[in-house]
């Protein structure tokens, strides 16, 4: 695993999400009330819509558009046949990591 | 000894004859259930209301995985089986081989494709699954679609997709609609409003081919030369029994899988329910006989004696605002005579067919209130000879009850069927209530009633009143969500007297289930508490919805909408120069003249809005909250500066009314506008709140509407000052942020409360209207402000946080 800083969480605003950009597209870096933080694929299987504007609530995001409800432990649509890919990341002394070998190993394939 | 059962196929008729076999021999089967559809059982009747937007995919899931772990179900979904031996006694699935004792085939129907020339681009959909149900939702305003059928379910499909804005033709091979279950006057009145809602309907149409390009469909050709273009088009013509699997397994197969009285094959170990049979040469499409097979087969499975009867059918469409049943017979014949109720300017038509003094089929349109009642006597076949003077006008005429709903439904006899899906008959219903069963929740778990369509729920209501009496309370208001128990209006009430001024207080004291909500209560927490102490609460943009967080409206593709406020529809050269170059500058591919007189830019980039509104900031340009639940326009016309007509400055009135209520956040979007004359050209007369200027004065109306609904206000007060007319605006808008649910425009509000009510607070009580007047303007000392000024400040925030395609490039 080689984990990439970045930056202090409270970039991130509580019960929001801030992107980034990847080889892999789009990913969305949400935080929780509880400063808890997932990554997931910031589009949703159903039309695409940005997941990283959805409202976060417990370890959930509304998409945007339509309202599919994901779990940001496993990326799954609740009560959908669908799921979005979710990434290693954490929280050390206030910083966001996230795993990026699995991204850049992810685009060389 | 616990026996093998392997089922192929996980519909509603094997669903219900699960239920069934679990219910009374938990441990007599060792189940195991196929399902080609990666899925287990759904209500796929309700598949019209998840199209029309009325109900979700997960409110019609009838099992869920913990349903069939419960109950020991070992389920091989998205497993289709390849061929069952049955010399082995065998099934096949594509994963492996899974042996059974008894079999039951309920593999259904498939959609029947018309062998058009080019029918298999890409966009030409049947209407059978959940995937043909999201690829029609995917549908809305702009796109066109055809439906090719103009039976049940073509129509229920049309219409949910027309619910959604889309342009859509139906095209049918017969002289009327739903030729088998409506006679031609019904099918004409049903044609009517379906226009009405938009839809087109062209009868007796052959279609010849169906055109494409690049692989994808492009319109249908009609064999009289018309052609009809198209995003997507729906076959919807019939289904027909799907029995590839049972005829390679060499069962007796004729137009479906044949089954005797018990739902036995020609296999004594084979059974077969559902869409899939062919029983005594009657295929099965309703619900209905699905759910009697289901229960004959359970019935055999267990060693029951039983036998499968076919009954009179009745049919309901599930189309909202248009009211038609028909049930039995009702083809004409020199033995049969009619009895025709017709009022056409209410759209009401009825017609009995009757046969030796016996009611033998009905059809009725737009007022189907008495139909199980007309089921009722089709089904028992008694003489109507008595009553057939006044039949045709209902239970409430015989014998000279009054027409009470009540009573109607406390006369029919204890063998009236109320739920026609499930076969459920009154005496069923009322003794599961005299056992206990105290609300409709209970009566549909004990008896299954109104569990289906739903469109019984009233009856069994009323059923539950009449037997239960005082003791029935019609079912409360529906909480707000699953998170909490209560109301919007409890909610509302109790922040106010428990003086809840924070989320947390909310979730703590109202007892939420949930952390923090959801993404259905809160934002309507978040609205009640800033409505309510504005000083108090800060509002909270990550409980608001994307469009209120951003400052602009979200496009389908992740691009914003950005739209400039234009007082009163005023603009000028240099606000024009700043648009145009702001349009330049950020390569906005779309601009667009709105409704409410402004100018909307479309296609602006996410990360580009903080920007471009600072760009407009320079010109004098605010935000025109395009976005939001709150003021929208005013619209207004030129009045008496330029209009020869004009009788007061509507557009000076209506530019201070935008200046007093820019920037309030409401219960739902608001919408204004200010007439000079009762010619109307601001069109005031369909807005929440609408001003028409007279030569004595202003007209102020409220409560109208022109959208989903269409409403012409209602006159709140007549006043003679412009200072009168602002005031009275304002502290009703305040009466109406203060008291309506979240996401009920004005109208909807005071359809519940009353406009006596509105009137008593806002134009008699002058106490209590100056009360409003400085409510709201405290709100406003801090709402009054320009968003985009504030947020243009921090750009950063609409970046992305890093871009790590350097890193993984490497």
């Amino acid at each position: 695993m080689s984990w990439i800083d970045l930056g202090p969480v409270t970039d991130i605003p509580v019960r929001g999400a801030r992107t980034l950009k990847t080889a892999l597209g789009c990913v969305a870096v949400f935080r929780t009330a509880e400063d808890e933080v997932f990554a997931l694929t910031d589009r949703c299987p159903h039309k695409g819509g940005p997941l990283s504007e959805g409202i976060v609530h417990g370890q959930s995001v509304t998409c945007p558009l339509h309202n599919w409800v994901f779990d940001l432990n496993t990326g799954v649509a609740k009560g959908e046949d669908a799921t979005v890919e979710t990434f290693a990341v954490r929280v050390e002394a206030g910083r966001v990591l996230i795993d990026a070998s699995r991204l850049a190993g992810r685009s060389a394939a | 000894m616990t026996e093998k059962l392997v089922i192929i196929g996980a519909g509603m008729a094997s669903g219900r004859m699960i239920e069934h076999l679990v219910e009374a021999a938990p441990d007599a089967f060792d189940i195991t259930l196929f399902n080609a559809e990666p899925r287990g059982n759904y209500n796929r009747i309700m598949l019209s209301p998840v199209l029309a937007g009325d109900k979700t995919y997960r409110e019609i899931v009838t099992h869920d995985e913990d349903w069939y772990a419960q109950h020991g179900v070992t389920c091989r979904f998205g497993e289709p089986v390849v061929a069952i031996d049955r010399d082995m006694k065998v099934v096949e699935g594509a994963h492996g081989h899974v042996p059974y004792d008894k079999l039951v085939v309920a593999t259904g129907s498939i959609p029947f494709m018309i062998p058009l020339p080019g029918r298999d681009l890409e966009g030409v959909i049947a209407y059978r699954d959940l995937e043909d149900t999201q690829r029609m939702m995917s549908m809305g305003a702009g796109n066109r679609v055809v439906v090719i059928g103009g039976g049940l379910l073509g129509l229920e499909a049309a219409a949910g997709m027309a619910a959604r804005g889309v342009d859509v033709t139906v095209v049918h091979i017969m002289g009327h609609l739903m030729e088998r279950q409506l006679d031609e006057a019904a099918g004409y009145l049903l044609k009517k409003s379906l226009e009405a809602k938009g839809i087109t309907v062209k009868l007796q149409a052959n279609s010849k081919e169906i055109l494409g390009q690049d692989g994808h469909v492009r319109a249908l050709l009609l064999d009289d030369g018309t052609e009809l273009p198209c995003d997507l088009l729906v076959m919807a013509v019939g289904i027909r029994p799907n029995v590839a699997l049972a005829q390679e397994a060499g069962l007796a197969v004729g137009k479906g899988i044949h089954v005797d009285d018990q739902m036995i094959t020609s296999d004594a170990d084979v059974m077969a329910v559902g869409e899939c049979v062919e029983h005594q040469g009657a295929l099965f499409g309703l619900v209905a006989p699905l759910y009697d097979q289901a229960k004959v087969a359970a019935q055999t499975l267990l060693g029951q004696e039983t036998a499968f009867r076919q009954k009179t059918l009745s049919t309901k469409l599930k189309v909202t605002g248009c009211d038609l049943f028909s049930a039995g017979d009702f083809a004409d014949g020199e033995t049969r005579e009619d009895i025709v109720f017709r009022d056409p300017a209410r759209g009401v038509y009825k017609r009995l067919v009757i046969e030796d003094d016996r009611l033998i089929g009905a059809v009725m349109y737009g007022d189907t209130a008495d139909s199980n009642w007309f089921f009722g006597l089709i089904q028992s076949g008694e003489s109507i000879d008595e009553m057939r003077d006044t039949l045709i006008f209902g239970p409430a005429f015989q014998g000279g009850s009054s027409v009470d709903p009540l009573s109607a439904v406390a006369a029919l006899p204890p063998e009236a069927e109320i739920c026609g899906c499930n076969g459920i008959c009154k005496s069923t219903i009322t003794e599961a209530i005299e056992g206990g069963a105290g609300d409709l929740a209970a009566v549909r778990a004990t008896t299954k009633a109104s569990a289906s369509c739903g469109t019984c729920t009233g009856l069994v209501e009323q059923l539950l009143q009449v037997t239960l009496g005082d003791a029935f309370r019609v079912p409360a208001a529906q909480p707000i969500c699953g998170c909490c128990d209560l109301t919007h209006e409890d909610v509302r009430r109790l922040i106010k007297s428990q003086a809840l001024k924070s989320q947390e207080a909310v979730w703590q004291e109202l007892g939420w289930k949930t952390r923090n909500g959801c993404h259905v209560c809160r934002p309507a927490v978040n609205f009640y508490l800033l409505a309510d102490w504005p000083l108090e609460y800060q509002d909270d943009p990550q409980s608001r919805f994307v469009n209120e967080r951003k400052h602009a409206n979200i496009q389908k593709d992740g691009t914003f909408s950005v739209v400039p406020r234009m007082w009163g529809g005023i603009t000028n050269p240099t606000e024009l120069r700043a648009i145009a170059d702001a349009a330049d500058k950020y390569n906005v591919p779309t601009v667009k003249v709105t409704g409410g007189q402004r100018i909307d830019l479309l296609g602006v980039k996410g990360e580009d809005l903080p920007y471009i509104w600072a760009d407009l900031n320079k010109a004098g340009l605010v935000s025109g909250h395009a976005y939001s639940k709150g003021l929208r326009t005013v619209k207004t016309c030129v009045g008496t500066d330029h209009c020869r007509f004009g009788t007061q400055d509507s557009t000076g009135l209506g530019i201070k009314l935008e200046q007093v209520l820019w920037g309030s956040w409401t219960p739902h979007k608001v919408k204004l506008a200010v007439s000079g004359c009762p010619r109307n050209c601001a069109e005031a007369t369909c807005k929440d709140v609408g001003i028409i200027c007279v030569d004595s004065g202003y007209q102020v109306g409220v409560a109208g509407a022109a959208g989903m609904d269409v409403k012409q206000t209602e006159r709140l007060a007549d006043v003679p000052t412009e200072e009168e007319a602002i005031d009275l605006t304002v502290a009703f808008i305040q009466l109406y942020r203060e008291n309506a649910k979240y996401l009920d425009r004005p109208y909807k509000w005071v359809a519940k409360v009353g406009l006596d009510w509105v009137k008593a607070r806002v134009v008699d009580d002058l106490e209590e209207r100056a009360r409003l007047i400085a409510a709201f303007e405290l709100s406003q000392s801090i709402y009054r402000k320009d968003p985009w000024a504030e947020h243009a400040k921090e750009a950063d925030r609409y970046q992305t946080l890093a871009d790590l395609t350097l890193e993984a490039a490497e």
